[in-house]
């Protein structure tokens, strides 16, 4: 159940989207969150939706992977989509009791639920085509100016590192705890409210308990590798940054700028 | 003999109608009596783990039925947490399920839980730990404190104190050293023989299976392929080791004695029970004393 | 000079008290390996061996006596680096020492830390995981592996180090039968084809009788040590520590004990079926 979610999976691959500079995907990454909550109208909706398509086909990752990260997010889609459809102002197209339906609820409704589904799928197509190593190693070499205000790049991009590597077997481990008390008799599906926070109390502990073991032993395989802090350090994966991350990063600022364009020419607001 | 538990076609699949549907069991059809010791062996990924995990509905079967005591165990899903008392289950590394503050206010969470109370519930506490030979003075520590041996003992405990009918271990001597695999089995042996109880012992040390089962369920590949008395199944070296199972060393012994035309006997178990079978052989050629 | 030279150790986890003897975890310890050896270490849980496993690359320092890796002596604190390089460690639960997300961003993170050329990485890298038979594997998420392949991962990550010795503490106690097997196979091949020196720590029988030397610990000290053949032959010494032996050495042992003539103890099932063959004629 737990290893049925792709989300956050990475799937190794030669696409163009794959070998972009993982500091250039990052960069672009977080220009696009701003781009989707920049578009306030229709035609800009329509270009960042085209940009999304681009590069999910330039990713050459099967579609099937994207739809079920969407899976995830699917209950937060639909609710919001409703809580917008329903809290529109202006002249109601439809009504019934206390639910109206507004011309402006509708359009709400779809520039949320696209926005959502555009972040998701650009997240799912970051961590698809980049390996975690090469994302922490981005933040890394991004984050490097801030070395001089002593900030430690090296060893919180070390620790996501290690956090990214050890989700899955956390998750793995929860799902034994919890068969193993369930065995045991316990009862996580009835109750209220404080039975059930109390019920977690042999899951967490064993947990936690665990993962402190884990932590020991992952320091020591790492000592007994060498491992001594960020100096020294060399990457088996270079990064360059290289034409072809430039054309990416030229081909983005052109899509801010066809939003931006887009929202003054069509609705006037920047 | 009384049947306690029975499987009627059981199967089950992990994530049906998705790309990643596995049949990890496949139409398994057999019957356990009461106080039998049967020994569980397979593969990794035989499906050995799942289909023990379906007889105290842990998991539910895509198919069949698993019947404790005649009764479909699924027939009321919402009492199955009652069917977790009866068929008690020890899994894998035990150890890592402790949680209380000491070893005793650990051991009493699976009773507790069943509704044992005052006098009833400290007698199960301390039976249980007599069973699986942790010393009374554990009893008030920290589980935390103890060695791994001793939290293996207490983990198991935790679930003999239910007073299950039924005791499912699933590789209790997985990462022991001999010595401790030695005694913790015969502790598991003692309890069997006090209590008449049904066990089931899931084991990849083939030597530990063939000291103590009476009977012996082999997987292969989500099916059940074998299910005889363990000298029966152990005589069948060959098709174990094509199953991905290794056979004790004393067996491929005596089984390449036997092909090559000396008359011993077929599926011996143990260094005793060769000795036994050679000696008198040697003795009348005039080899031994 | 042996490649490793272990003198007179005494390692205790306690601290001393006043009026309080501390229980030595290793107890006054001389042993020596040599290049290419294949040496296996065996003994109960808490005989000490785990404890003598890390001091072989500087995890931790004797407290009286001395360790030399290669002449260097590990208490040496600007010659650590130098001791790990050459003498590499792998550890029980394979889990645990698989740091990256990627099977062959794991095995670079040894040369990474070494500051070794990116283009030399990837050579280690590529020729780490041909050797323990896991470069299809290369960029699998760890997660997904069997016990077997992890650890064998982890081994690839220790070779990518390019040690001259890997020291490994019981490797294979966390896994089934047929991971075992992969796991030993790859050490046979790595010390028979590439002669590197290898020391297994186990309490599987069957895997020390594979290895060129045998050191039996129990309560810190070296209880005994030989070839497989001297070391097993000694079953009532074995037994009375509580130790297994060989179901084959066994059964010869007891035949013996009967008046057969036994030259040798089989440690094998091949050996075994002969010298019976033999007697039974």
């Amino acid at each position: 159940m737990v290893r049925d979610v792709s989300f956050g999976q990475y799937f190794p691959g030669k696409s163009l989207i794959h070998r972009l500079d993982p500091r250039a995907k990052l960069l672009i990454f977080i220009a696009y969150i701003v781009i989707i909550f920049c578009t306030f109208n229709f035609a800009a909706l329509a270009v960042t939706t085209a940009f999304t398509a681009l590069f999910l086909v330039l990713s050459k990752i099967p579609f099937k992977f994207y739809f079920k990260s969407l899976k995830v997010v699917i209950f937060i889609v639909i609710f919001t989509s409703l809580l917008n459809l329903f809290y529109g102002s202006g002249e109601a197209l439809w009504q019934w009791w206390i639910f109206r339906i507004t011309w402006e609820g509708i359009q709400r409704a779809i520039f949320v639920t696209v926005r959502i589904i555009c972040l998701m799928l650009a997240s799912s197509c970051l961590t698809f085509t980049t390996s975690p190593t090469e994302l922490t190693d981005a933040l890394e070499r991004l984050m490097r100016p801030l070395k001089v205000i002593h900030f430690p790049v090296h060893e919180i991009a070390m620790m996501m590192s290690l956090a990214l590597r050890f989700v899955p077997t956390l998750l793995e481990e929860t799902d034994k705890i919890m068969q193993a008390q369930k065995a045991r008799g316990a009862d996580m599906e009835s109750g209220n409210l404080v039975k059930r926070v109390k019920a977690l109390i042999p899951i967490l502990i064993p947990l936690f308990v665990s993962a402190f073991r884990r932590a020991y032993d992952v320091a020591t395989a790492m000592e007994c590798r060498c491992y001594r802090g960020g100096a020294g350090r060399t990457r088996m994966k270079q990064i360059h940054m290289g034409p072809r991350d430039v054309s990416a990063l030229v081909v983005t600022a052109l899509v801010i700028a066809g939003v931006i364009l887009c929202n003054i020419f069509v609705t006037g607001v920047f | 003999m009384n049947c306690i538990l029975e499987l009627k076609n059981v199967g089950f699949v992990y994530g049906r109608g998705t790309p990643f549907e596995k049949r990890a069991v496949d139409n398994v059809n057999l019957t356990i009596n009461e106080g039998e010791l049967i020994g569980v062996i397979g593969h990794t990924g035989s499906g050995k783990s799942t289909l023990m995990q379906m007889l105290n509905g842990l998991i539910r079967p895509s198919d069949g039925q698993v019947l404790l005591g005649g009764k479909d165990i699924w027939a009321e899903p919402k009492k199955i947490r009652e069917v977790r008392f009866r068929v008690g289950m020890v899994f894998q590394y035990p150890e890592y399920q402790l949680f209380e503050e000491t070893v005793y206010k650990d051991i009493c969470f699976g009773p507790q839980n069943r509704g044992l109370s005052g006098k009833e519930l400290d007698e199960a506490v301390r039976k249980a730990a007599d069973f699986t030979g942790l010393k009374p003075e554990l009893l008030e520590k920290s589980p935390f404190d103890l060695s791994g041996g001793e939290k293996r003992r207490a983990a198991i405990a935790g679930v003999i104190a239910m007073n299950p009918e039924v005791l499912v271990l699933d590789e209790p001597t997985a990462g022991l050293d001999p010595m401790g695999r030695e005694v913790l089995l015969s502790q598991i042996v003692r309890y069997h023989k006090e209590r008449h109880n049904t066990v089931l012992l899931v084991s990849h040390t083939m030597e530990d299976v063939a000291r103590v089962a009476d009977r012996v369920l082999v997987m292969n590949r989500g099916r059940l392929s074998m299910f005889a008395p363990t000298k029966e199944v152990f005589s069948h070296a060959d098709e174990l080791e094509k199953s991905g199972l290794k056979v004790p060393q004393i067996t491929k012994i005596m089984q390449d004695l036997r092909r090559q035309g000396f008359d011993v006997p077929e599926g011996v178990l143990t260094v005793d029970e060769a000795f036994e079978v050679l000696a008198p052989i040697l003795k009348k050629e005039g080899k031994l004393w | 000079m042996s490649f490793i030279s272990i003198q007179d150790v005494f390692f205790s986890y306690e601290q001393a008290e006043d009026g309080k003897p501390v229980q030595n975890a290793v107890d006054g310890v001389s042993l020596n390996v040599e290049k290419g050896e294949f040496v296996a270490i065996i003994g109960h849980n808490g005989c000490g061996k785990s404890t003598l496993a890390k001091h072989l690359n500087a995890m931790l320092l004797p407290d009286s006596g001395k360790v030399l890796i290669d002449g260097d002596d590990t208490s040496l604190e600007e010659k650590t680096f130098d001791i790990r390089e050459k003498v590499g460690l792998v550890l029980q639960n394979p889990d645990n020492q698989l740091v990256a997300s990627i099977v062959e961003e794991d095995v670079a993170f040894g040369p990474e830390n070494l500051g070794v050329e990116p283009a030399e990485i990837r050579r280690r890298v590529d020729e780490a995981l041909k050797a323990v038979d896991m470069y299809e594997y290369r960029t699998h998420a760890p997660f997904k592996l069997s016990g077997g392949q992890k650890q064998r991962v982890a081994i690839a990550g220790i070779l990518a180090i390019q040690p001259q010795c890997i020291v490994l503490d019981e490797p294979t106690a966390m896994l089934d039968p047929n991971g075992r097997e992969e796991v030993i196979s790859t050490l046979l091949k790595l010390n028979r084809e590439k002669k590197m020196t290898v020391v297994l720590i186990t309490h599987y029988m069957d895997e020390a009788v594979l290895a060129d030397r045998v050191v039996v610990m129990d309560g810190g000290k070296v209880l005994t040590q030989g070839t497989p053949e001297e070391v097993f032959s000694q079953v009532e010494l074995l037994k009375k520590h509580r130790l297994d032996v060989p179901q084959s050495a066994e059964l010869a042992y007891r035949l013996k004990g009967c008046g057969l003539k036994i030259d040798n103890i089989p440690l094998t099932q091949a050996d075994c079926v002969a010298m019976l063959r033999e007697a039974m004629r």
